[in-house]
């Protein structure tokens, strides 16, 4: 007898990668619940602030729930303080947010990716409660153990533990930046089977938000 | 009125019926400075007298955004508009949240209204002091509303709070049958108007009132609610009151010409130009 289980996993990997003066924020659109695929074009990215921009893989309804939650978080803030939350500041509240449930967690693989106070690109990455940390790249869902290692290789990002402390960001261009992510989720959607169909990118930087598609494997 | 011994606890009725500590809380709404709202079928625009304290201090915020789509301007006890707009907010929040859409206005004034007739009903509580001009847009258009703090709410085509706006609701009398149909450049003009009613002779600046408007352009696309900046409101203000100097052949463009005229030759004749005529002109000022 199988207990009912209130957690699903709808598939799909999230990256981002953190430039100078850019954020790269990218997920495929891939929904699915075991083999099964629910749709092609399921959009993971939602943007939270001008400048700020989560991309969330795993239950769906938990990532929907929380992008809500967050977005009514967003207008109290604004209403409050006359401007919009920075992305640091909106990564300490979703990990506020997360670890909240500590005991019934949002099934989410977050991704935040953004501008910081300076205008340099930030990427935070999630773990389901809440566990967060600033870094110059990332990759999250059921693809990400297939990217990370190659971002790893590519970005060769400088331990965190060095003194003096070194920027996370990349040197990397920005379109540089996008050719590699569109590399990573062409291997990614090879080998993972809940990654594919089609790959959403979106760009920000000082001149606003940017956002473009790239077909994938349909397998 | 004067003070008799009925009027010290909210639950108490005086022989005659009535309730005075909620009446001296819509004289509380009176004493504040004007708040002035007009609606057409498409738009409404708030418009209000923002006077600083001293010149020390900055102005007094009285016209709060409460969503995209809903917006009010308060007269009275600012601190009272202040806490009630933020229970406005968390309302628009809530229902959006749950109900994907924007909270219709005829909803969110009658649950204000019931949250201040709880006021005139509990022995430990006092009424808000604070009228609110409510203006939204809805599935059904526009509207705008006056809150009182008697717990009533009333729809309005146009009206006026606060002191001195006897001479703003004159005025708005006066022209209000033509605002269903006015463009919203119009409607603004005829809020700034308006406003100067309440000033009774002193130069209407940017830098006193404050304009805010909300609506749905003719593409079909909305105009969140938003507070016009100052330099926009000056330019509005010079470009008729060059029309209201004596010299008539107006320099301002040739679209506001129309109406400007108008609205200048209907003026004139009531108020001729010289500001110490307007006064008199004007309805006598409200205590």
């Amino acid at each position: 007898m199988s207990r009912f289980s209130p957690y699903d996993n709808n598939g799909g990997s999230c990256v981002a990668i953190a430039g100078a003066d850019y954020c790269v924020i990218a997920s495929d659109t891939r929904m699915s619940t075991g083999y099964n695929i629910l749709t092609r074009d399921h959009s993971k990215i939602y943007k939270l602030a001008d400048k700020c921009i989560l991309a969330s893989s795993g239950f769906q309804a938990d990532m929907k729930a929380l992008q809500k939650l967050l977005a009514a978080r967003h207008l109290i803030y604004q209403h409050q303080h006359n401007k919009q939350m920075s992305c640091p500041a909106m990564g300490q509240l979703l990990s506020n947010t997360l670890y909240y449930k500590r005991f019934f967690p949002y099934y989410t693989f977050n991704v935040l990716g953004g501008l910081d106070n300076e205008g340099k690109g930030c990427v935070y990455t999630y773990d389901a409660v809440g566990s967060y940390e600033r870094v110059g790249y990332s990759a999250q869902g059921s693809g990400s153990v297939l990217i990370m290692p190659f971002l790893d290789n590519q970005l060769k990002s400088p331990s965190p533990l060095l003194l003096p402390a070194q920027d996370a960001v990349t040197p990397l261009s920005q379109s540089e930046a996008i050719d590699l992510v569109k590399t990573c989720f062409a291997s990614a959607t090879e080998r993972d089977i809940h990654t594919g169909d089609n790959l959403e990118i979106v760009v920000l930087n000082a001149g606003g938000v940017h956002r473009e598609f790239m077909p994938l494997r349909r397998d | 009125m004067f003070r008799n011994q009925y009027d010290t606890d909210v639950t108490t009725w005086s022989p005659a019926g009535r309730l005075f500590q909620v009446e001296y809380a819509m004289e509380a709404v009176k004493q504040g400075s004007a708040a002035i709202g007009l609606r057409s079928k498409t738009h409404v625009v708030l418009a209000c007298v923002n006077k600083a304290q001293s010149e020390l201090s900055s102005h007094q915020r009285k016209i709060f955004k409460v969503d995209d789509h809903i917006g009010v301007a308060i007269a009275g006890l600012t601190a009272d508009g202040r806490v009630l707009s933020r229970y406005m907010r968390s309302e628009c929040i809530n229902y959006s949240f749950t109900y994907e859409s924007p909270l219709p206005v005829g909803r969110l004034v009658v649950q204000l209204a019931d949250k201040a007739q709880v006021c005139t009903q509990r022995s430990w509580k006092r009424p808000y002091g604070v009228g609110l001009l409510v203006a939204g847009l809805d599935e059904s258009g526009a509207h705008l509303y006056y809150n009182c703090p008697s717990g009533n709410y009333f729809e309005y085509q146009a009206f006026a709070i606060g002191s001195r706006s006897q001479a703003a609701k004159t005025y708005l009398e006066r022209r209000f049958e033509s605002f269903n149909d006015s463009s919203r450049d119009e409607l603004v003009k005829d809020a700034l108007i308006a406003v100067r009613e309440t000033l009774q002779g002193e130069t209407l600046k940017s830098s006193i009132c404050t304009v805010a408007v909300v609506g749905i352009n003719e593409d079909g696309t909305n105009e969140p609610f938003h507070i016009l900046d100052q330099d926009a409101v000056q330019k509005l203000i010079d470009a008729f009151e060059i029309v209201k100097e004596p010299a008539t052949e107006a320099p301002a463009a040739a679209e506001p010409e129309g109406d400007a005229d108008g609205a200048g030759a209907s003026d004139a004749a009531q108020d001729p130009p010289a500001p110490a005529a307007a006064d008199e002109g004007a309805a006598p000022m409200e205590i």
